[in-house]
């Protein structure tokens, strides 16, 4: 009975009817608008945990599925089923939108109903992204994404929003369109928007480079990868700390999700063709961005750097697969090198998120996000400090933190593919370290830098209660991370076997390229 | 036995949480009885463990306590190996660590002196400071009884994360904080190295489990990667783990961070910094020893590393004027001695002079702190003098000590260092003569730079104000009962243990030496115990080099400072060249922070600047939304809004098709 009640569309359209409500209500009664606002977002939280429990881990198909016509005369379906890399990223997102509300509560003092119902409709929305199985669908949540983003930095936004807001719809709005005609091609091509009989098709070389492309521009955008990635320090500036916090725990794993909804099961043959394309962009995100985040005076930007530089694990983990095929002639550490993105993404969403909710810490009291405005922090707000240590250390990939899981898993795998490839990953363990401690350095340490920072009071109950869930999750996944695995290997394993196939138009083939 | 290999492991945590979480509300007393208690019991229990080893024949336990997480068919686990090696280890580390929380107590006492005025990171620094060396020891006992390469690596941050921690635990001075970031960042230069390793391994081997690595790696004893021009795997695997081991006990070039650290409170040099986690690449090593014995290369390049740093860095202890650094540079050359060991095979003895090293190295930090708490947190020797007279205890466990650290006879030292020299001068490793030379000068700079320390601090006239004159007295028995305890073993711990150890093979299995390479098997063949060991030392370059060390330092630091007390002053301002060689510890540090750290920061400059800024938002973005308003200015010229513009473009249009039509 469980697993056939209509959990997924519950998960969706819970939160954006409650987010409507909630808009509709006003400001007049604003406490119990937050109330209910907190109530929908755990409500939808819990209405997700069926998908986790009564999931099926050992089955690599999709679950939890939901067809029905939508727009029939076009063959468009509202189609929507989970597998094991989906569902996590669920769960993520009805999760950190529940600290999201929390960590606006009375910050917000400008239209606050709208504010949580904005981030409450974009909880909905995104779920729908990743639930979504027909292509229409999916493109029609992909770009309703951008709308409440848009408001809430624009809206709730710092004083150069403007130009944020504007770069950040543009860069990723650029992006979807090509992706837009990809799919309506391929509809040609399969008579059909499901997203499912998309990886089956037959489709040429040529045609699978031009898809490959045209998703690659989409999912680059958002992930994001060099050389598209400055909307995404701007964009972070300039958002209010929710807004950062859903858009690096959520927004940028909806390029990730892509790749490997799309772009690997599509176009394997294009994968295999233009993989050393990803993965050198990957590694420059690695390298070069690590290095541009040493140099970031802005806490936030320095963050959103980092972000990119982690990112550029989850690209390298998925895309990596086919040079193991090439050198190795086994596909052993391809699975471990696409779960280890997965991982890296989930743990990426509670660690940036955290990072973003300690930045907001000091934003709501200081006003400001320079380092150089800190210093000393720790003598005036000790379990603060203690917390953005923790947190830090975690996204210095420490051991015993989610933030090492990935990294690890991606560097073990990258290594069997080629010696300098997990060579320039793995500096990632000195350049993170770098950066991120250095800040910890100069905002946490030393002595305490000005009057204002001898006045700062300690967190309160709710910013206590918000760090204090995001660092035992941290933690747990960091000493046992094998449920999350677990629950992810068998469609992963699923889709290491299919991406191996051709889809060229010749029976059998193994995929080009990677033909020893 | 399971069980107790849990609460060893646990009963440290579960201190470290109630002196941590909770100890704004159990107090002071509550926080280092916590702590302590869970330390004891782990000790307690781990000297049974090596009593067990010892008279109980106990079986090695090799055990998996959880399944961390399985990947690509890859078991990932958490679990235990408890051998003699890691017995004795235990033994060690849960020892030291005892005796360092008890010290605590009294050197911590009035911590509050350390933090700035309404700190509230300062209100429970004393709790805070208990929770993290409890914590430090769950960590330290979590890698050195790992049963697998991922633990250890757990392990392996784990302490480098508590030592991060400690190092700038007083977080208000800016030299800690610059020191604990550097220690960090060093390290993980050093881990950079050991990840690779470990991912060489899972690649190879698709496990990491010890058990079934070493098992199998004699498979792999020929086997080549095609790097560098062709390379052996074991060398590559063995080399990328020692870059590990080379951050972690600071070896050279990777040694810049030890001397910092010594920014930290005193207990946490001699249990963190002297005795335990800055020797677990000496214990990696010899754990790896089924690896290391397949690559002659990747010995020999342990061999030089190693003596290069026990001859230089001890150098730069003679021109130190800070008691704690003088005992640093001593540790860095000393873990040279023990790496060194290992690099000739004679992986017993770098152990040996591990487990000796750690008592008097940890007795000689702790004898320096409590000569720092006597001298009010003044720690400039040349500042000292005359203490013996007001400080007996610390004055004899430190020259205990110091006797043990320059390997006098009898002293435990002795047996393990003379272990060393022996064991590299019979090795035929690539550089064992060059390394038994330096080791062998080694052991005259050691006396000296040791001896220089302690006449300087307990002999002469005392040199300090008269204020803290006044109040010189001896530490509180917290204080001195650790001295006491440490400087036992220091005295007989070498001559107790040398036998079973070096000749008689007790590590027995943990360690695998190929026969051609035993550089220990010519000492143990012409064992004729104790006495005639150090009567055969006492002919040897070595003890005559230490006591011609000995003897200098006792001419110019004791006999001719006494009637030119200025001629440490006048020594060090006649050295020279080599004086300021040594004094600017050969450039590494200035090296480090042009280099690596201002070039970091330059390039990281010219990615954004250049790169972000300039190409990328300048050329890239806003320059194709300049390209689209730029050609929304040129079509905007054509919609004029006159009609018979339209008509004309319209006439054109027309007749340009139909002349299409017409030609084709």
């Amino acid at each position: 009975m469980l697993a056939e009640f209509p959990w997924l569309t519950l998960v969706i359209w819970l939160p954006i009817i409650g987010g409507i409500a909630v808009i509709v209500s006003g400001d007049k009664a604003a406490e119990l608008t937050k109330w209910v606002a907190l109530t929908v977002s755990v409500l939808t939280f819990f209405a997700s945990l069926p998908l986790w429990l009564n999931f099926d881990a050992s089955n690599p198909a999709m679950q939890f599925v939901q067809r029905s016509d939508w727009i029939p005369t076009l063959d468009i379906e509202y189609y929507l089923g989970v597998d094991g890399i989906s569902m996590p990223l669920i769960l993520l997102t009805t999760f950190i939108t529940i600290f999201v509300v929390i960590a606006g509560w009375d910050v917000i003092t400008y239209k606050p109903s709208h504010y949580m119902g904005a981030f409450l409709i974009m909880e909905g929305i995104m779920v729908g992204v990743f639930s979504a199985l027909d292509a229409i669908l999916f493109y029609f949540f992909w770009e309703a994404m951008l709308i409440p983003m848009f408001i809430i930095i624009g809206v709730w936004g710092g004083p150069n929003r403007v130009y944020a807001t504007i770069k950040f719809f543009l860069y990723t709005f650029f992006g979807s369109v090509f992706m837009l005609v990809a799919l309506i091609y391929m509809y040609f091509q399969a008579d059909s928007f499901s997203i499912l009989d998309f990886h089956t098709l037959q489709i040429g070389m040529g045609a699978q480079i031009l898809i490959f492309i045209a998703f690659l521009l989409a999912f680059a955008v958002k992930v994001p990868m060099f050389p598209v990635h400055t909307w995404l320090p701007d964009a972070h500036v300039e958002a209010p700390t929710g807004g950062s916090v859903i858009l690096a725990a959520i927004m940028l794993k909806i390029g990730g999700y892509g790749f490997l909804r799309f772009s690997l099961p599509i176009t394997p043959d294009a994968s295999a063709y233009l993989d050393g394309l990803i993965i050198a962009l990957s590694l420059i995100a690695v390298v070069y961005i690590g290095l541009v985040a040493l140099v970031q005076k802005d806490m936030k930007k320095l963050i959103a750097y980092s972000s990119i530089a982690h990112m550029g694990f989850v690209t390298l983990g998925f895309f990596i697969v086919f040079t193991i095929v090439r050198q190795t002639g086994s596909d052993d550490g391809a699975v471990m090198g696409i779960s280890g993105g997965m991982v890296q993404m989930i743990s990426h969403g509670f660690i940036s998120g955290a990072l973003f909710l300690c930045v907001g810490v000091l934003y709501d009291r200081m006003h400001s996000r320079e380092i150089a405005d800190y210093g000393g922090v720790i003598h005036t707000m000790p379990w603060f400090g203690a917390f953005v240590v923790f947190f830090a250390m975690a996204n210095a990939g420490l051991p015993g933190t989610s933030g090492f899981v990935g990294e690890f898993m991606v560097i073990l795998a990258t290594f069997r593919a080629d010696f300098w490839y997990a060579f320039l990953a793995a500096t990632t363990l000195i350049l993170a370290a770098a950066f991120t401690l250095w800040m910890v350095k100069r905002v946490i340490f030393g002595e305490v830098g000005n009057d204002r920072v001898a006045k700062l009071r300690d967190l309160n109950p709710r910013e206590f209660l918000n760090l204090g869930v995001l660092a035992a999750v941290v933690l747990a996944v960091g000493i046992w991370p094998k449920p999350l695995v677990d629950v992810m290997e068998p469609t992963i394993e699923n889709l290491v076997e299919q991406i191996q196939v051709s889809k060229l138009p010749v029976p059998n083939a193994p995929v080009a390229g990677i033909q020893p | 036995m399971e069980n107790v290999y849990l609460t060893i492991v646990l009963a440290p945590l579960i201190g470290a949480i109630v002196a941590g979480f909770f100890g704004g509300v159990i107090g002071r007393a509550g926080a280092h009885w916590a702590a302590s208690t869970g330390v004891g019991i782990s000790a307690f229990l781990s000297l049974w463990v090596v009593g067990a080893f010892i008279w109980g024949g106990a079986p090695t336990f090799n055990e998996t306590v959880y399944t961390w997480m399985v990947s690509d068919g890859i078991r990932f686990e958490i679990g235990f190996l408890v051998d003699r090696l890691t017995a004795l280890m235990m033994g060690v580390v849960t020892f030291v660590s005892f005796a360092v929380h008890i010290y605590t107590i009294g050197y911590m006492a009035d911590d509050e002196h350390n933090w700035p005025e309404g700190s509230r990171a300062g209100r429970n620094s004393y709790q805070r400071f208990f929770s993290y060396i409890s914590l430090f020891t769950f960590s330290m006992l979590m890698l050195v009884m790992s049963n697998n390469f991922l633990q250890l690596f757990f392990g392996w941050e784990a302490v480098g994360l508590v030592s991060y921690l400690l190092i700038g635990f007083w977080s208000v001075r800016e030299s800690a904080v610059f020191a604990n970031l550097k220690a960090f960042l060093v390290n993980r230069v050093g881990d950079f190295g050991f990840i690779l390793g470990i991912a060489a391994i899972g690649m190879y081997f698709n496990s990491m489990d010890y058990a079934e690595v070493f098992a199998r790696a004699p498979e792999f004893a020929e086997t080549q990667v095609a790097l560098f021009g062709g390379v052996s795997l074991m060398t590559l695997i063995c080399i990328l783990l020692f870059i590990g081991a080379m951050g972690k006990s600071a070896q050279v070039p990777l040694h810049v961070w030890l001397p910092d650290s010594m920014e930290g409170p005193t207990p946490i040099s001699a249990l963190i910094h002297a005795a335990t986690m800055v020797t677990a690449g000496i214990f990696m090593v010899a754990r790896m020893s089924p690896l290391y014995e397949l690559s002659t290369t990747a010995l020999s390049f342990v061999l030089l590393i190693g003596a290069i740093t026990a001859f230089f860095m001890g150098l730069i202890g003679l021109v130190q004027n800070d008691i704690k650094r003088v005992v640093a540079y001593s540790t860095l050359s000393q873990l040279g001695y023990m790496i060194a060991a290992l690099g000739a095979s004679a992986y017993a003895a770098g152990i040996f002079h591990l487990m000796t090293h750690a008592f008097f190295k940890a007795l000689l930090f702790l004898a320096a702190g409590s000569v720092i708490m006597a001298m009010h947190h003044d720690q400039d020797i040349r500042n000292m003098g005359g203490l013996r007279r007001y400080m007996p205890i610390t004055w004899m466990t430190a020259l205990i000590g110091s006797l043990a650290l320059i390997a006098f006879p009898g002293f435990s030292g002795f047996f393990s260092k003379d272990a060393i020299i022996e064991a590299v001068g019979d090795s035929h490793a690539f550089g064992a003569g060059f390394a038994w030379l330096l080791l062998t000068l080694g052991a005259f700079v050691t006396a000296l730079y040791s001896f220089r320390m302690y006449y300087l601090v307990f002999h002469g006239k005392p040199r300090m104000d008269e204020h803290t004159r006044s109040h010189l007295h001896e530490t509180r028995w917290v204080v001195t009962l650790p001295l006491i305890a440490l400087a036992i073993p220091s005295v007989f711990i070498g001559w107790m243990t040398v036998e079973p150890l070096l000749v008689n093979n007790w590590l027995g299995d943990a360690i695998y030496v190929k026969p051609e390479h035993d550089s220990l098997r010519h000492l143990a063949e012409h064992w004729h115990g104790q006495k005639a060991f150090i009567l055969h030392g006492m002919s040897a370059p070595p003890f005559w080099l230490a006591m011609g060390g000995l003897l200098l330092a006792t001419y110019i630091w004791w006999f001719l400072h006494r009637s030119r007390p200025t001629i440490d002053e006048e020594l060090q301002a006649k050295s020279g060249p080599v004086g300021r060689i040594l004094a600017d510890k050969y450039g590494f540090d200035d090296f480090n922070q042009r280099v690596f750290a201002g070039g970091g920061r330059a390039i990281g400059q010219l990615f954004w600047g250049t790169g972000d800024r300039t190409l990328i938002d300048g050329g890239m973005v806003n320059g194709s939304a300049r390209l689209v308003g730029y050609l929304a200015g040129v079509i905007r010229q054509m919609q004029t809004g006159f009609l018979y513009h339209y008509a004309i473009a319209m006439i054109i249009g027309l007749v340009v098709l139909l002349t299409l039509f017409v030609a084709l």
